[in-house]
């Protein structure tokens, strides 16, 4: 018997941990003297009433999605892909060297190129993780964690070095050739009469976002590969005596996987600083984190929680500007997050599992 | 390379190594007692802050020492609410435990000093300065062991000394008391402890508690004798690495010991690029260095060479009707 209905498990839960999670932000801002109002106040008006906001925000939001999808297919094989920020690295690498050696004759060509680019590299990362976890055993948890560090050094070493055009002072690669440049929100729905989205960096690569939410959902709920994952993670030895391969099974969950969190590259280098730089993943990899369990490893989910966190991101940002309250609030905010969603949970559920209980004996 | 060159690359391993080998030590206790924890990072984050501030303010690193201490203390006490009491995902825990201390550390100095997330410089009493072992001077001009005493042994701040000591404790706790056995068989079945009569939620919240203690200690010394002071991320990935230098040591006390000091010699010679040029006649990526010890730690966990073989309850939250 489910001791709850589903909507509480699937909307209930997600809204008590973000205002237990919103309380204690309001504390810690009433902690260091500020007016949590006011802040709020400030954070929607720079994220939400002005559409250059709505630009940063959703361009955050597009990051947010592609490492919350990442996350969210991985824990439905029941692996914790903690690896996004350095397979979003690869990924980056992937875009650059698509997009600064192959002639591209307009952007709609280069962001296919780009995506399968990002999506090749960032699988890769994932793949010897997702080997070692299948065939020896090895956590996944700690392997990417490694492959995050090992992903950052390489980075390092390809953009002082080999990378680097000549003469350059700066850590970056060339900037990429103009016609990679994707059209921002500002090109696309701006008129000469309405100005919209004025200098923010959102760009096409929200759709390809968008998209990505639906093909995962489609991949999951509605083909048999989708089955056979969320199979595996529900009961490793119940997908086994199905017949479903657990080695494949990992091993593709990953590649899906560090693909999505890849694909984030495209919209960070190739669609905002047109150049592979070093602090090219923003920290989003790590952000998918709280974003999957936010979202509850659902694609609408997910899309909904990358916006929420674009918003506390664009948010924080305009605080920073004009407080005395620094950057790092978001950081606790996206803690408590993934606090309340994720390690917490229970202490949540439990009390709401015995109020649905109560209230159905009393029916009964 | 001369002697005094070696002598100098292996004093500053030992100061390198020495928060490496207190997180390491750290996460022993915690992952043998079967509690996962990557949040020694965030742990070793919120003591390096917390004992730079209060050792400022009151000019006493000894009160910056405990004030650490109880931070770390205070997440640890987070970390096994969440995965002890209420059973939930330790990764995760760990994972919130790193933004929050990456936060609130930040928000907390610029509320506290307004120096852009840093504390100020810690001068005389607000830091442990360095100690210089009896005879030392006296002994400098006998050959080669002179230097090396004096050089090497001396000279280090007490916390170096404390975490060395910390290596034959916690052997001698884990493997020669009955506490020590417990928290082992609590790692490995948690069942059969909980038969025996002994509890299990006891025993692992003791095992998280010595883990605070010592991931306190460990971010102390990164703010107040490694450095002079507190600033932004200064922990910057060593609870990683010491979660790597973990499992490299196969999550044995002596093997700690010999893990943590080959990365922190990685670390020292990574400082002096020049050295390894001269002495191997080919330059090294600083890059490739600072990579190493992750990448032997995922050949160690590869099993091709010698199995990493982890606590058996590793991870589990531990229910005791199922």
């Amino acid at each position: 018997m489910d001791k709850m209905p589903a909507w509480a498990d699937v909307v209930l839960i997600p809204i008590i941990s973000l205002i237990l999670a919103g309380i204690l932000s309001t504390l810690v801002i009433l902690a260091i003297g500020e007016n949590p109002l006011e802040a709020y106040k400030l954070m929607i008006e720079g994220a939400l009433m002005r559409s250059a906001g709505w630009g940063y925000t959703l361009y955050y939001a597009t990051n947010f999605m592609f490492t919350g999808l990442a996350v969210s297919v991985a824990f439905h094989a029941r692996m914790f892909n903690i690896g996004g920020e350095g397979q979003a690295m690869l990924g980056g690498l992937g875009v650059a060297l698509a997009c600064l050696f192959i002639p591209w004759p307009h952007w709609s060509l280069a962001i296919l190129g780009s995506s399968i680019g990002a999506a090749l590299f960032g699988a890769a990362w994932a793949l010897i993780p997702a080997y070692l976890q299948a065939k020896r055993g090895s956590h996944i948890v700690i392997t990417t964690i490694m492959f995050n560090f090992i992903a950052a050094a390489l980075l390092n070493y390809l953009l002082v070095g080999l990378l680097k055009p000549a003469g350059a002072m700066d850590p970056a690669t060339a900037k990429f050739p103009e016609p990679t440049h994707l059209p921002t929100f500002q090109d696309m729905f701006a008129t000469a009469e309405t100005p919209l989205f004025r200098g923010a960096p959102a760009n096409v690569s929200f759709f390809l976002a968008l998209l990505a939410c639906l093909l995962v959902w489609l991949l999951i709920w509605r083909t048999k590969l989708g089955y056979e994952i969320r199979a595996f993670g529900y009961s490793q030895s119940g997908a086994k005596y199905a017949g479903i391969s657990g080695v494949k099974t990992i091993i593709i969950a990953m590649l899906i996987s560090g693909g999505l969190a890849g694909m984030m590259a495209v919209n960070t280098t190739q669609g905002e600083a047109e150049r592979l730089i070093l602090n090219m993943t923003e920290g989003a990899g790590f952000i998918g984190i709280a974003v999957a369990l936010m979202g509850r490893n659902h694609p609408f989910g997910v899309l909904l929680a990358a916006i929420l966190f674009g918003f506390l991101y664009q948010g924080g940002a305009e605080l920073a500007l004009w407080t005395s309250i620094p950057r790092e609030l978001i950081v606790v905010i996206q803690a408590l997050v993934i606090l309340f969603t994720g390690a917490l949970d229970n202490m949540v559920r439990m009390p709401l599992e015995k109020l649905f209980l109560a209230l159905r004996k009393k029916e009964a | 390379m001369d002697f005094l060159t070696i002598l100098q690359v292996l004093d500053s391993t030992i100061r390198l190594a020495t928060p490496l080998l207190l997180a390491c030590l750290a996460g022993l206790f915690s992952e043998r007692a079967g509690i996962f924890d990557i949040g020694l990072e965030g742990k070793m984050l919120a003591a390096a802050f917390f004992s730079a501030a209060v050792a400022y303010m009151t000019g006493s690193v000894w009160l910056g020492l405990l004030a650490g201490i109880a931070a770390s203390m205070a997440l640890s006490a987070l970390h096994g609410i969440a995965s002890i009491t209420f059973q939930g995902n330790q990764l995760i825990s760990g994972v919130a435990i790193n933004f929050l201390a990456a936060g609130m550390t930040v928000l907390i100095a610029q509320d506290w000093f307004s120096q852009g997330g840093r504390t100020p410089s810690l001068t005389g009493a607000g830091r442990f300065n360095s100690i210089t072992l009896p005879f030392a001077e006296s002994l400098q001009s006998v050959p080669i062991l002179g230097p090396i005493y004096h050089d090497l042994i001396s000279g280090h701040t007490i916390l170096v000394y404390v975490a060395f000591l910390m290596v034959p404790l916690t052997w001698w706790i884990l493997f020669r008391t009955r506490f020590g056995l417990r928290l082992r068989a609590v790692g490995e079945n948690p069942a059969a402890v909980d038969t025996a009569g002994v509890s299990v939620v006891g025993l692992r919240f003791a095992a998280v508690g010595i883990c605070g203690i010592l991931c306190g200690v460990a971010g102390a010394y990164l703010a107040t004798a490694l450095q002079a002071g507190f600033v932004k991320d200064m922990s910057a990935g060593r609870g990683y690495i010491a979660l790597a230098a973990l499992i490299f040591a196969k999550w044995r006390p002596w093997y700690a010991l010999m893990s943590t000091m080959l990365f922190g010699f990685l670390q020292a010679i990574a400082l002096r690029p020049d050295l390894i040029q001269n002495t191997i006649g080919v330059k090294v990526q600083v890059q490739l260095l600072d990579a190493l010890p992750y990448i032997l730690t995922v050949i160690i966990l590869a099993g091709f060479v010698g199995k990493a073989i982890p606590p058996r309850a590793g991870g589990e939250p531990y229910v005791k009707e199922r």
